[in-house]
């Protein structure tokens, strides 16, 4: 296999690059990167998406029903999850939700057929990471803004026997620390998996027509293309819904600190 | 891996990244989640309470068109029944006049009834009363004829009386 990839490196897509304006922050030197390009692009499309939908009609026209779709789907969530004080946090959770999917679904775009490298945001973890403690951080500050340390009784869950008590809330404590590790993580991974499958496919197709037995790579290469295909539909799949989860987990987490058990 | 690196060495784009990414999402959150967002939603629920007004509306017209149907009906059945009892009573009415002037033409008729049949009964008293008198002159002249003898007329008179009426 190693030797079929040959000089491709699926690795290459996840590399930042700098594009220039450069200045210091605090000791750290900020540079704007394709990484920063591709956010910017993301929230620029989204901005447009959005403003398509701002036509505030009676009878809405496609364009304002899709953008209505997504706004009634991320309220009606957090309606579920939360109850009527969720409609304080959907501005954050359709913010975070839209600007995943965006971002993941920007990351497929066939732009390599133009020769651009399109780079996906949401497959480095200091970027799912970040969000993901910014999820964590509001629940941590609505809970004890509200509940003061009355908010500590999240670790106990309802009904739990006394003695069982010792037992119980380390382990709810360390569920509830992990929590901001696995949402970033599960979103990276799946992100770089996909995008890693795809690329290493796409090595196969490459080499495959180059191989010296041409015979046989070519059905190397045309099987392997049939299976991008089909793999590519499932990331478009699997971008949408692990934007899904990361908005559903956030809404479930903030819900705990709203709401406690 | 590049994502992995960043985190572990002191990498020089793991600050841009951080920073870019809290601007664009910073923006995002303010410009579309705390701006758009609301708007949307406000349309949203504008659209939803106009519908369910309307359909209230709807529901109400719909609840009054029947109550005038119903008055509407009533009226008509208040109506025909006062125009039954109209009719009934106009029949009773002229029935009862039909009655009453029968019963006077009846009356009248049993009264000239009677008066002809006293007319009769008189005619026919005279006439007897003339039978009378004319059968005893005769009694009396075939008396004086064939015997010579003359009768008295009060008794020739009772004589025929009694064989006229046995």
């Amino acid at each position: 296999m190693a030797a079929e990839s040959g000089k491709i490196d699926p690795m290459h897509q996840f590399e930042v690059t700098p594009l220039g304006g450069g200045f210091n922050l605090g000791g750290h030197e900020i540079l704007f990167t394709n990484s920063a390009l591709w956010m910017v692009i993301a929230a620029i499309a989204l901005g447009l998406f959005m403003w398509g939908g701002m036509r505030r009609q009676l009878i809405p026209g496609r364009w304002q029903v899709a953008v209505e779709g997504f706004t009634g789907f991320i309220s009606s969530m957090m309606m579920a999850n939360i109850g009527t004080e969720g409609r304080k946090y959907t501005p954050y959770v359709f913010s975070l939700f839209m600007f995943i999917l965006f971002c993941n679904l920007l990351g497929m775009l066939p732009l390599g057929v133009l020769g651009l490298h399109p780079f996906t945001v949401t497959s480095h973890i200091a970027i799912t990471g970040v969000l993901a403690l910014i999820s964590f951080a509001i629940v941590l500050v609505v809970g004890f803004w509200r509940h003061g340390l009355h908010f500590f009784s999240l670790f106990v869950p309802h009904g739990t026997p006394l003695p069982m008590i010792p037992i119980i809330a380390p382990i709810e404590f360390v569920s509830f620390m992990v929590r901001p590790f696995s949402l970033g993580l599960r979103l990276f991974v799946a992100m770089t998996a996909g995008h890693v499958l795809l690329k290493v496919l796409s090595g196969f197709v490459i080499n495959g027509f180059n191989a010296e037995t041409l015979w046989l790579g070519s059905i190397v290469s045309v099987l392997s293309f049939i299976l991008m295909i089909g793999i590519s539909a499932l990331e478009l799949l699997v971008a949408g819904i692990q934007a899904y989860v990361f908005a559903l987990l956030t809404s479930l987490y903030i819900n705990d600190a709203v709401n406690l058990h | 891996m590049p994502q992995i690196a960043q985190l572990t060495a002191d990498n020089w784009y793991l600050a841009s990244q951080l920073f870019w990414l809290l601007i664009v999402f910073a923006g995002i959150y303010v410009v579309i989640g705390r701006g758009m967002l609301p708007k949307i939603e406000a349309t949203v629920d504008a659209r939803d309470r106009k519908v369910a007004d309307d359909l209230a509306a709807a529901k109400a017209a719909h609840a009054a068109a029947d109550a005038i149907e119903e008055s509407y009906r009533q009226q008509g059945d208040a109506s025909r029944a006062a125009a039954q009892k109209a009719v009934t009573d106009a029949k009773d009415k002229a029935a009862k006049d039909a009655e009453k002037r029968l019963a006077k033409v009846d009356a009248e008729l049993a009264d000239k009834l009677a008066a002809a049949e006293a007319d009769v009964a008189s005619a026919r008293s005279s006439a007897m009363a003339e039978i009378e008198s004319v059968a005893a002159e005769a009694a009396s002249e075939l008396v004086a004829k064939l015997s010579g003898v003359k009768v008295a007329a009060a008794d020739a008179k009772s004589a025929v009386k009694a064989v006229l009426h046995g």
